[in-house]
């Protein structure tokens, strides 16, 4: 995969810039979200963590199932402040 | 894994990263970090990211002061960019009480050199244009408290003590510290055994059952705190914002994304629940939209939680344990962990190498308790 490759499209993270942390030793999916915001944005991951998965595993001559991944956190779909402040009076 | 050590701290949080970082900086050889799962798992890399010098107690000023010093030429120091950004807190006010209260807090940091100062409703309004002043009777402003990323920090302390030789195991559990007449011998992991006369408890967390595990008592407890994040959008306004009586904190960050709590003694749950409610969400949401309303439109990307650890006088505990020579502890945060983390790195290595500090731990010592000269804050969410 070419360095300037976008992994991450919510918070532009190129795959540069994750081998570079792989390349210091970091090698779960939570230390390469912490470092590199990768899986940060609106999506929460929902694009990018499956190709992240797997080119880590690739860089690292894993398996998939060997690499760490993140917590799901709510909400699945971001939700507007107002809706969130207004639903619990419903 | 390495056989013998001259100092294992457990824990490889914000904490154990900058004491291990200051011990190798003073020359001190041979330090282990253990970590049970990865640097900044626990409340280093789930804490809000702010640091404020705006306290009530003369210690917690004096310390909250000194980090920010830290804070200013960390990046440099530890040759990382851990993203510092001093924009201010500005800490709300809704009763008279609060006020006094207030007017007492200025008083002292001022005397202290910390620049906050106490000021109207009308000029909190020109600090922060989008903030509903609505039954606010006063605020505080301090410019140089703020928010660095909490995260990148704690990596650069432990990459940084990893370049002068400190050895960092991670997804490494300690299961028990042997003990003898003449002190500790040595810690058993899951990894091996290392041999060791010295160990510094940085568990944050877990330090009560770090405790347990040496045989020695600390009267600490997980507490659950949650916070929410949103997308990220346009600068609205610069300074985190923050009220002890209506119980919140939100700023937005240098990324664009705003990011806040409120604490909930009563009833969020004691222990190491990762969990999240969505009652929090909607009450969070509440009062981060009576505040600053043209945040209605904004989403909310995800909630998380992480724990305070809570000392008796939300104080830390820093120093040795009177039971068990050699056993150290930098523990107890209640929620400021994160920010002290420079100074209180600095205070421990000084502490364990040289027997002394540059400001005054003893206060801090466990044995506070025993002779109940507590330290109680007045000015904590």
């Amino acid at each position: 995969m070419d360095d300037n490759t976008i992994i991450c499209r919510c918070e532009d993270v190129t795959w540069g810039e994750i081998r570079k942390q792989l390349d210091k030793g970091y090698m779960t999916l939570d230390e390469i979200k912490r470092i590199t915001r990768a899986g940060m944005g609106p999506c929460q991951g929902k694009t990018c963590q499956r190709v992240l998965l797997h080119a880590i595993a690739r860089y690292l001559n894993k398996r998939v199932e060997e690499i760490q991944i993140s917590t799901y956190r709510p909400p699945t779909k971001p939700v507007p402040l107002g809706v969130l402040a207004g639903g619990q009076d419903d | 894994m390495i056989e013998k050590a001259d100092i294992v701290i457990i824990g490889g949080g914000v904490q154990g990263c900058s004491i291990a970082y200051n011990l190798a900086k003073r020359g001190q050889k041979n330090i282990v970090i253990l970590e049970k799962d990865t640097v900044a798992h626990g409340a280093s890399g789930r804490c809000g990211a702010g640091f404020r010098q705006q306290f009530g107690t003369e210690m917690n000023c004096i310390l909250a002061r000194d980090s920010v010093k830290i804070f200013e030429q960390l990046s440099d120091e530890l040759e990382y960019d851990i993203e510092l950004n001093q924009r201010g807190y500005l800490i709300l006010a809704y009763t008279e009480k609060e006020v006094n209260q207030f007017r007492k807090n200025v008083e002292l940091e001022r005397s202290l050199d910390i620049p906050a100062s106490l000021i109207t409703p009308e000029e909190a309004r020109e600090i922060v244009p989008c903030l509903n002043t609505e039954d606010v009777l006063a605020a505080t402003y301090c410019p140089t408290d703020g928010n660095v990323n909490p995260l990148l920090t704690t990596f650069a302390y432990a990459e940084a003590a990893q370049r002068l030789g400190v050895k960092l195991y991670q997804f490494t559990e300690v299961q028990k510290i042997e003990t003898d007449k003449h002190g500790i011998r040595e810690v058993l992991t899951s990894r091996g055994r290392i041999l060791t006369d010295t160990v510094v408890n940085a568990a944050g967390g877990h330090a009560r059952e770090v405790g347990e595990l040496a045989g020695v008592e600390i009267p600490v407890y997980a507490q659950r705190h949650q916070i929410l994040v949103t997308e990220p959008v346009e600068p609205l306004w610069a300074p985190m914002l923050m009220s002890f009586s209506r119980n919140f904190y939100f700023q937005q960050l240098p990324h664009g994304s705003i990011l806040g709590g409120y604490g909930d003694p009563e009833h969020e749950i004691i222990g190491h629940d990762t969990g999240t409610s969505w009652e929090f969400a909607a009450t969070m949401a509440k009062k981060m939209t009576s505040l600053v309303p043209i945040l209605s439109n904004v989403r909310m990307v995800r909630q998380w939680s992480g724990s305070y650890t809570m000392s008796p006088d939300s104080q830390p505990i820093l120093g040795e344990h009177p039971q068990l020579e050699r056993y150290y502890m930098s523990l107890g945060f209640s929620g400021h962990g994160f920010m002290l983390a420079p100074i209180t790195g600095v205070m421990m290595a000084e502490y364990i190498m040289e027997g002394s500090t540059c400001l005054p731990i003893e206060k801090l010592n466990i044995t506070r308790f025993e002779r109940g000269e507590l330290i109680l804050e007045p000015s904590v969410v």
